[in-house]
């Protein structure tokens, strides 16, 4: 098998992907793509999206679906639709904010600890250790109930507990990348540590990181809507979250009113599931591991002899 | 009727995206019992690619056509159904790099066991009597048959994947680079123990490697291949003395030599892709002595003496006729 | 200290090592710690000498374990020497912190065994030759550096330059990429160069190309080429003298011709006697060796050979030979008490099993 992987290693463009072949090869990453654009696309111009103001009431408490307003009316009249729109705009910058937090400290950390290793190493794992073991939301609770309610809160809250995962997922990462010879051979022509990390590592790492950040993505929003479910966020704001908890807290489950319920679900369900395709697919294209098929030999194809040839011996 | 018969073998692979690579082109080739057959090219040549054809290990990318007669039957007709029957039974191999081989958590002893079990060749008590032979006919004292592969050096680890293709006494052996990554002093030990074996038990080796001078004292024969196609092929001593084609000549010329004075030579450029098609020969434009029609016509392989075949328009017999 | 030539004893040597020691701390398992068992030291390299020249190549040549690698790493102070000096260019570098180590860099590079390894897959040509310029400020401008670059892709045989300049490693052969990694480490022009087996990754076909590279490079730029190999037959070809290694000690070394036409030392024989020959009709006979090397870690006294010595008698056991001159061959310099006496006899051929 080793003539293959070699022929096939001189043809493919190894440790780059390109979008244009990840969508060829991966649907459902492509379907991921274009969900999680849609919704950010809709973040962007909720503005001119809404049919009606969010924060006014427009018709009676839990009216039915109609014409006017296809996902009804919640507990306060207000319309489903406008709220969804506006509602996804402050979920998204929520999530994404506290998936960049995650990402800085994450990637830092990581990437400092499996390059560097040693007393370094081991002082940052146990330090992350120690995050990983903390249950999220109980310690979520604790502090938005401490701070206050408040979306920087969340933020912040979401960011200090999401970031473990990221950082041990690239050191892991860095540490390989650490030993290959060529940053040995970057060292010993006198790179600076700095050089290293910016110019040979972080530039391997950066796609595992992208598809560890869409995934990130997709846990802080779904993160976001638990802890507004509870009550924790800024009751003031609409999210996905709070919607769902105005509306249990509202009785629209006993009033029948549905349609208060399941859009914001299923809002949050799309996010989530748009961010892991497309995050899955990234993670995959980019790991030659995970891609790797040889175990599926002897399903070769047999074609007639060609005609023509004569064995001359 | 030779014991192994290839004739006109091709393999292409499917590539990633789209195209399709002519790994092997047109390979004939014939094999007899205690014969020692050397298959020599480097990297991309096609060689690793022609054994796992004929032991019918391709990955599902591949396309196969040709015929491969075992003991004169068509092998390769039926696909999978016809090789299984055969493989390690009748052919087996010795892997590249026994490293990786073995599974780490199984016993040397019982990952031997295992494929005579799976042939029916022998079981329980006497498949592990046949395992203590095995090991000792390939130089390992029997008790390390209780042993782990992580506990077996590099040479060892090679002798233990010797034995385990020699479990179901197969009449045709496959070795892949068996000594590449080992010491000078362990590979001599590995290959004049292959060498040996193959002789007393009267095996077909068909010896892959890329070292030249590996093959000119372990082979009768060798077939050289170049982008996917034999070169040359001929007994050992009439390839380094008698080469016909500037490939093979040139491939002695740039293996440095304890004994030769001579000045160690290199081959200009690389070999040609395989997912393109070629005009011409492939050799023709690395080849110092190329002339108009090597680029134009690709060489048929031709037979010069007994068991001799070179591809090469230098031999053709209108050429010799004009000279 | 002898010197491995007699031509160039005018000026200094390049390279002075002197007395070399690399011990590698051996993992103690954690009850061994609480028995407070004494820290175990393996022996990877254990007092080695030599000089180098500038314009010269000397090949390291020695079976794995041998302490080859080792004697690399520490001359570039990538593991820490236990003792002995080694001075580049007369100066004393065994002790320098990293800090002060770092201009000397530009001084000694090294190529590594596997360039698809050593380069960064995600740099271009271009980028690879450049990056030690960006790092030791060498070259004022973007042009200037680009001219260098061209430069040195020309010197090392990748023409036209502009075509490998944009390519990424994977778009080149084996060949292309070590010459590739050869103008890196050039670029900074160094007087020594360290080479761990630059060409074993390689095919057959462009090995002689690279190592003829390296061969002109080092008499056009007087610098001095340490090879770290285990082929004799290239070490033979190639370099102008070879020391052969055997457990963290030299043995014999002198010009490359003299030593593998006339091997003294018995580990060097069977060294010899195990290389393939080309020609079919030379059928060599390998003299094996039986059993293994000792661990590295429980040196015997006396010689280190003696366990798997043909010639053994009990007086090598009790002496640790030094490198003595042999009688008769300039430069050549063998450690066996029974180097002359034993010069005609034969190796016993021992049936490998």
């Amino acid at each position: 098998m080793t003539t293959i992987e070699l022929e096939a290693r001189e043809s493919a463009p190894r440790g780059r992907w390109r979008f244009g072949q990840l969508v060829k090869e991966r649907p459902a990453a492509t379907v991921g793509a274009v969900l999680l654009a849609l919704f950010i696309l809709m973040a962007i111009f909720a503005q001119w999206l809404m049919p009606y103001d969010p924060y006014h009431q427009v018709g009676p408490v839990f009216g039915t679906p109609s014409l006017a307003h296809p996902l009804g009316l919640d507990d306060g009249g207000y319309d489903v639709v406008s709220l969804i729109i506006q509602g996804g705009r402050i979920s998204m910058v929520v999530g994404f904010a506290a998936t960049l937090v995650a990402t800085v400290l994450g990637g830092g950390i990581g990437i400092l600890s499996g390059y560097f290793g040693g007393a370094t190493d081991t002082a940052l794992m146990r330090m992350t250790d120690y995050f990983l073991v903390i249950p999220d939301i109980p310690l979520m609770i604790i502090i938005a109930a401490v701070w206050g309610p408040s979306l920087s809160h969340i933020i912040l809250v979401i960011g200090l507990l999401l970031w473990t995962s990221t950082a041990r997922i690239i050191r892991s990462q860095v540490k390989s990348v650490r030993e290959r010879v060529y940053v040995r051979r970057a060292r010993s022509v006198g790179a600076s540590h700095a050089r290293v990390i910016f110019r040979h590592i972080l530039p391997q790492v950066a796609p595992l990181l992208v598809a560890n950040t869409v995934l990130t993505i997709a846990v802080a929003i779904f993160d976001e809507t638990a802890l507004a479910f509870l009550g924790l966020s800024d009751p003031t704001a609409i999210t996905w979250g709070t919607m769902i908890e105005h509306a249990f807290e509202r009785t629209a489950i006993s009033a029948g009113a549905w349609w208060a319920v399941v859009p914001p679900g299923v809002a949050v369900s799309l996010v989530i599931m748009a961010c892991s395709l497309l995050g899955q697919a990234i993670e995959d294209a980019t790991n030659p591991r995970l891609r790797v098929a040889h175990l599926s030999i002897r399903g070769f194809r047999i074609l007639p002899r060609l005609p023509g040839k004569v064995a001359d011996r | 009727m030779s014991l192994l018969e290839v004739v006109d073998l091709n393999v292409w692979f499917d590539l990633p995206g789209s195209g399709r690579l002519h790994a092997v082109q047109g390979v004939d080739l014939a094999v007899e019992r205690g014969e020692r057959l050397g298959l020599v090219g480097e990297s991309g040549c096609g060689k690793t690619t022609v054994m796992m054809a004929l032991m019918g290990l391709l990955p599902s990318s591949a396309t196969v056509s040709g015929e491969i007669r075992l003991e004169g039957e068509d092998i390769l007709a039926g696909g999978e159904d016809t090789i299984r029957p055969h493989r390690w039974v009748d052919m087996a191999m010795v892997f590249q790099g026994a490293m990786n081989a073995f599974n780490p958590v199984q016993t040397i002893g019982r990952q031997i066991v295992e494929p005579m079990e799976l042939h029916g060749v022998a079981s329980g008590q006497a498949a592990r009597r046949r395992t203590s032979e095995l090991l000792e006919m390939v130089g390992i004292p029997a008790s390390a048959a209780k042993r782990y592969p992580h506990e077996f050096s590099g040479g060892m680890r090679q002798r233990a994947a010797l034995a385990m293709a020699l479990a179901c006494d197969p009449k045709v052996l496959f070795a892949d680079e068996p000594t590449t990554a080992l010491d000078v002093m362990v590979q001599a030990q590995i290959l004049m123990r292959l060498v040996e074996l193959a002789d007393e038990l009267d095996l077909a080796l068909v010896l892959v490697t890329h070292d030249l001078p590996v093959v000119a004292q372990a082979c009768d024969r060798a077939m050289v291949m170049y982008a996917g196609r034999v070169a040359e092929q001929a007994d050992m001593d009439v390839l380094f003395h008698d080469p016909r084609h500037p490939y093979t000549e040139l491939l002695f010329a740039a293996t440095p030599d304890l004994y030769g004075e001579d000045h160690v030579v290199s081959i200009p450029g690389n070999p040609p892709r395989l997912d393109q098609k070629l005009v011409g020969c492939p050799f023709a434009p690395r080849c110092p002595k190329a002339m108009d029609v090597c680029r134009r016509e690709e060489p048929l392989p031709l037979a010069i003496g007994t068991g001799h075949v070179a591809a090469c328009h230098l031999n053709s017999p209108a050429r010799e006729a004009t000279a | 200290m002898t010197t491995l030539s007699n031509d160039a004893q005018l000026e200094p040597p390049l390279l002075e090592v002197l007395d070399l020691v690399t011990y590698y701390p051996v993992r103690r398992s954690f009850i061994d710690s609480l028995q407070r068992r004494p820290r175990q030291w393996a022996h990877a390299v254990d007092g080695i000498s030599f000089d180098l020249y500038g314009g010269r190549m000397l090949a390291l040549v020695g079976e794995s374990g041998c302490g080859k690698t080792t004697t690399a790493q520490s001359l570039l102070r990538m593991v820490e020497p236990t003792s002995g000096t080694i001075r580049l260019e007369g100066r004393d570098i065994t002790h320098l912190r990293q800090r002060e180590l770092r201009p000397l860099r530009r001084t000694m590079q090294m190529v590594y065994q596997d360039p698809y390894e050593s380069l960064d897959p995600r740099f271009r040509g271009r980028q690879t030759v450049e990056e030690p310029m960006l790092v030791h400020g060498i070259g004022s401008g973007r042009a200037e550096r680009r001219a260098l670059v061209d430069e040195l892709l020309e010197r090392v045989g990748l023409t036209p330059p502009h075509l490998y300049a944009d390519r990424y490693p994977h778009e080149m052969s084996g060949g292309q990429r070590q010459r590739l990694a050869i103008a890196a480490s050039l670029v900074l022009n160094p007087r020594l160069l360290v080479t761990d087996e630059p060409v074993s990754m390689l095919d057959v076909s462009v090995r002689a190309g690279v190592l003829e590279l390296l061969d002109s490079l080092r008499r056009e730029f007087t610098m001095g080429v340490l090879m770290i190999t285990h082929d004799l037959s290239t070490a033979s070809h190639f370099a102008d003298d070879i020391a052969v290694m055997y457990l963290g000690r030299i043995v014999e070394r002198g010009p490359a011709k003299e030593v593998v036409r006339h091997p003294r030392h018995p580990y060097t024989r069977a060294l010899l006697s195990v290389v393939p020959a080309r020609d079919p009709r030379r059928r060599t006979t390998p003299h094996i060796l039986q059993g293994e090397a000792p661990d590295p870690v429980a040196v015997p006294t006396g010689c280190r050979f003696a366990s798997r010595c043909p010639f053994v008698i009990d007086a090598c056991r009790e002496h640790d030979p030094v490198l003595d001159p042999v009688s008769g061959a300039a430069g050549h310099e063998v450690a066996c008490i029974r180097a002359d006496e034993i010069e005609s006899a034969a190796l016993p051929e021992v049936v490998g099993k």
